[in-house]
């Protein structure tokens, strides 16, 4: 097969491509420059997106003999996934530009203009199982992915490959060690890759400026603080959020009501979520009957629930939840699995959360 | 494999080879006095006066440095420097938007941290700058210190006339550097004749070494030095000379210049066809730059051997890749050390549209060239673009 690796400079896609090559496909190294304004060098072990990035990405290309060329996709990148991000945090909503970016760049622009220049598939570096059509989780569950690549559909994972679901990330190290590539021990990259200083919340007062509003305890409706805006918060958070409350037990965000500008806080037990509701999902193969029993996870690293499946109004759906959870929040996709403890947990499908119920009812605004 | 990127850089004459092989196999520092360190320098010299004849230059108007690069940030840099420090008012540069980014670049450099004033030439569609473009630009001259006018173009080919643009300059009393990287070896440079103040050459493009380049410089011109040191090359450039190179620029130059008049018109032939056969077989491509025929002064006013053309809806690097992916190595002409394609700047300054300046190829034809190299990419051209434009539908 003719086979274009997305080359990010890290170690996985590295490895990734090599297995590809060595699986005797006729591979072509594609590195993503996402950032309108591109670092010369690295900042810290954040991003994947600097000049010298796409060198160590060169560089394992030319060991491996494969063509190499840098795709610029900065401007789609800005407008699909980070100006995205601004606006679901604008509304009040905490988005997972991970997922987006693999929705919208990595398996459609890049996979669309892939297949147009004649290639079968595009292959990643992303710690997943694909085989048969089916997307289940790594065997390094540490490491895993799968939760970010839950959007995507049959037809896009029918042309990508994702070699590494099947080892450890340790085991990937060695691999890339033995070989003599020299990003053998880069360090992971973590958190946003544009926004490599990790400060989400500087980022987004820079894009949105200060939008101030009331923090109100759900308990008594009175409003206990201000903040700079409701971008600084996250459903389900509970540190940072600036405000003492007379019985001095700990509060959790409840909700982000982003006319207004209300942040609205809870205690523990308010925050306990039992039902989400979400926008229309997508499915990684044939659309499941409704309702059905399945896992969901509800963010990315979070740990799977128990839960019943079934439609809501507007094509979403309603899951209602085996145990309560907290740090639940709108935008955030709720990922459905098939449990699986052989073969890897399968995943069905997502849906982009819309609303969550509190165990509770308690006061909106 | 069908090597078709000449302007990026040629194959190495086996003449070259040889003198090079030779040389690097002898001790000896050109500047120490004993028995090997004049041996060394009588290659250099020999080798700058060789050079000399076969540019129209004096010996001591040559300046050996580490290439083109340097030498355009020498030329720019030197003259603005010494310039101005003999008359304050001149912080002007009068410099084309379609130089290459080892002229831009020095300019916008000057500008950001040196104080310098750029005034941008007006350029043809063509490519050109024209002599009454220059004389607007410059105006009495009495606050520019330096222009800079490209001999060549090194994307689309078009020649500039130096010797009247050089005319220009001196009746105002401003120094002209031109970049010759892409003109020497392809069309008739004669820098005494030409009445530039500095010209800028490099061995690579024309059958020599990388790393080894010529700033040729006028005696009267007073040129700020940006390397220090031992005094070298009229002490405005310092380093130990590297004798191999040089001696391996010389032969490539002088061999270029010796067999020009016979190679040019058998590329310029092949070049003829590849570009009637790449339109009689794609629709809408346009060729970038003057016509093909094209005479300047009497002579050519287009390089031999450069093709550039637009492929309307078909991205420049979709393009170079399905090339590449069947052997056929050419270039969009403009891609940044990043490697990220950005659209043609030159294509940009001549007064095209982004569109085009992003669809554009560069296929440049060199000394190995032949029948068989136009064939092959006739061969593959139409549904390479074919695909390439089915992908470049996707962009918005």
């Amino acid at each position: 097969m003719r086979v274009l690796a997305a080359m990010s400079g890290g170690v996985d896609s590295a490895v990734a491509a090599a297995l590809a090559v060595d699986a005797g496909h006729d591979v072509t190294g594609v590195h993503l420059a996402l950032s309108p304004d591109r670092q010369t060098l690295r900042s810290g072990a954040r991003g994947c997106c600097s000049v010298e990035d796409a060198h160590d990405a060169r560089r394992v290309a030319d060991e491996l003999g494969i063509p190499f060329y840098v795709w610029d996709l900065a401007e789609r990148f800005t407008e699909d996934v980070v100006d995205d991000f601004v606006a679901e945090y604008a509304a009040g909503r905490t988005p997972n530009p991970c997922l987006r970016c693999n929705e919208k760049i990595k398996f459609s622009a890049v996979l669309d203009r892939a297949r147009a220049l004649g290639f079968d598939a595009v292959v990643t570096g992303h710690h997943a199982r694909l085989a048969d059509g089916e997307l289940r989780r790594s065997v390094d569950a540490a490491k895993d992915q799968s939760y970010v690549l839950g959007v995507l559909t049959a037809e896009q994972l029918s042309a990508a490959m994702f070699p590494l679901g099947s080892m450890t990330k340790d085991r990937v190290r060695e691999i890339a060690a033995e070989r003599g590539f020299a990003v053998a021990a880069k360090p992971d990259s973590h958190d946003i890759c544009f926004i490599p200083d990790g400060d989400t919340r500087g980022f987004l007062a820079r894009k949105l400026g200060s939008r101030p509003g009331p923090v109100v305890d759900a308990a008594t409706g009175s409003t206990v603080g201000e903040h700079d805006g409701t971008f600084g918060f996250t459903v389900g958070q509970r540190r940072g959020l600036g405000v003492t409350v007379g019985d001095q037990r700990p509060r959790y965000v409840l909700s982000i009501e982003p006319v207004s500008r209300t942040v609205t806080i809870g205690t523990a037990e308010q925050a306990g979520v039992t039902e989400v509701r979400t926008a229309a999902p997508t499915w990684t193969g044939a659309a499941p009957e409704l309702p059905f029993r399945a896992e969901v996870q509800l963010r990315a690293h979070g740990a799977p629930v128990s839960c019943e499946v079934m439609a809501d109004e507007g094509g979403g759906l309603r899951i209602l939840l085996d145990e309560e959870q907290r740090g639940v929040a709108p935008g955030q996709s709720a990922v459905l699995y098939e449990p699986d403890p052989d073969r890897g947990d399968r995943v069905l499908g997502q849906a982009a959360m819309r609303r969550i119920r509190e165990r509770e009812e308690t006061v909106r605004h | 494999m069908t090597y078709l990127d000449h302007a990026a850089t040629t194959p190495v004459l086996p003449e070259v080879l040889a003198a090079m092989t030779e040389q690097l196999g002898r001790v000896g520092n050109a500047s120490s006095l004993h028995a090997s360190g004049r041996a060394a320098r009588r290659a250099a010299e020999q080798s700058r006066e060789r050079l000399a004849e076969a540019l129209g230059a004096r010996p001591s108007e040559v300046l050996f440095t580490g290439g083109g690069t340097e030498s355009d940030n020498l030329a720019v840099k030197g003259l603005f420097w010494a310039r101005r420090q003999a008359d304050s008012r001149r912080r002007r540069i009068v410099v084309s938007p379609a130089e290459h980014h080892a002229v831009l670049d020095s300019v916008e450099w000057l500008a950001k941290h040196d104080g310098a004033d750029v005034t941008w030439l007006r350029v043809e569609p063509t490519g050109r700058v024209l002599p009454e473009a220059l004389a607007e630009a410059l105006g009495d001259g009495d606050d520019v210190a330096v222009a800079s006018v490209m001999w060549a173009n090194n994307e689309i080919g078009t020649v500039s006339d130096i010797p009247a643009l050089a005319a220009v300059a001196r009746s105002v009393g401003v120094p002209l550097h031109t970049d010759a990287v892409q003109a020497v070896g392809q069309v008739p440079v004669d820098f005494g004749a030409s009445g530039a103040d500095a010209l800028t050459m490099t061995g690579h493009k024309l059958g020599g070494p990388m790393g080894a380049g010529v700033l040729l410089l006028r005696r009267d011109a007073d040129c700020t030095p940006l390397l220090h040191g031992g005094g070298q090359e009229r002490d405005v450039r310092s380093g130990t000379l590297d004798v191999a190179a040089i001696v391996g620029l010389e032969v490539a130059t002088t061999s270029a210049v010796r067999t020009r008049a016979e190679r040019a018109p058998r590329i310029a032939a092949l070049r003829d066809r590849l570009v009637a056969g790449i339109v009689a077989a794609v629709p809408d491509v346009q060729l970038n730059g003057a016509p093909l025929d094209d005479v300047l002064a009497g002579g050519p006013g287009r390089l031999p051997g450069n093709a550039h053309l637009s492929f309307a809806g078909a991205e420049g690097d979709a393009l170079l890749m399905l090339l590449d992916a069947r052997g056929i190595e050419c270039s969009t002409g403009s891609a940044c050390s990043a490697g990220v394609a950005r659209p043609s700047h030159v294509l940009l300054a001549a007064g095209a549209d982004a569109g085009r300046a992003r669809s554009s190829l560069r296929f440049s034809l060199g000394h190995t060239s032949t029948d068989e190299d136009v064939d092959e990419v006739l061969d593959v051209i139409a549904p390479v673009v074919e695909r390439a434009r089915r992908a470049g539908l996707g962009r918005r």
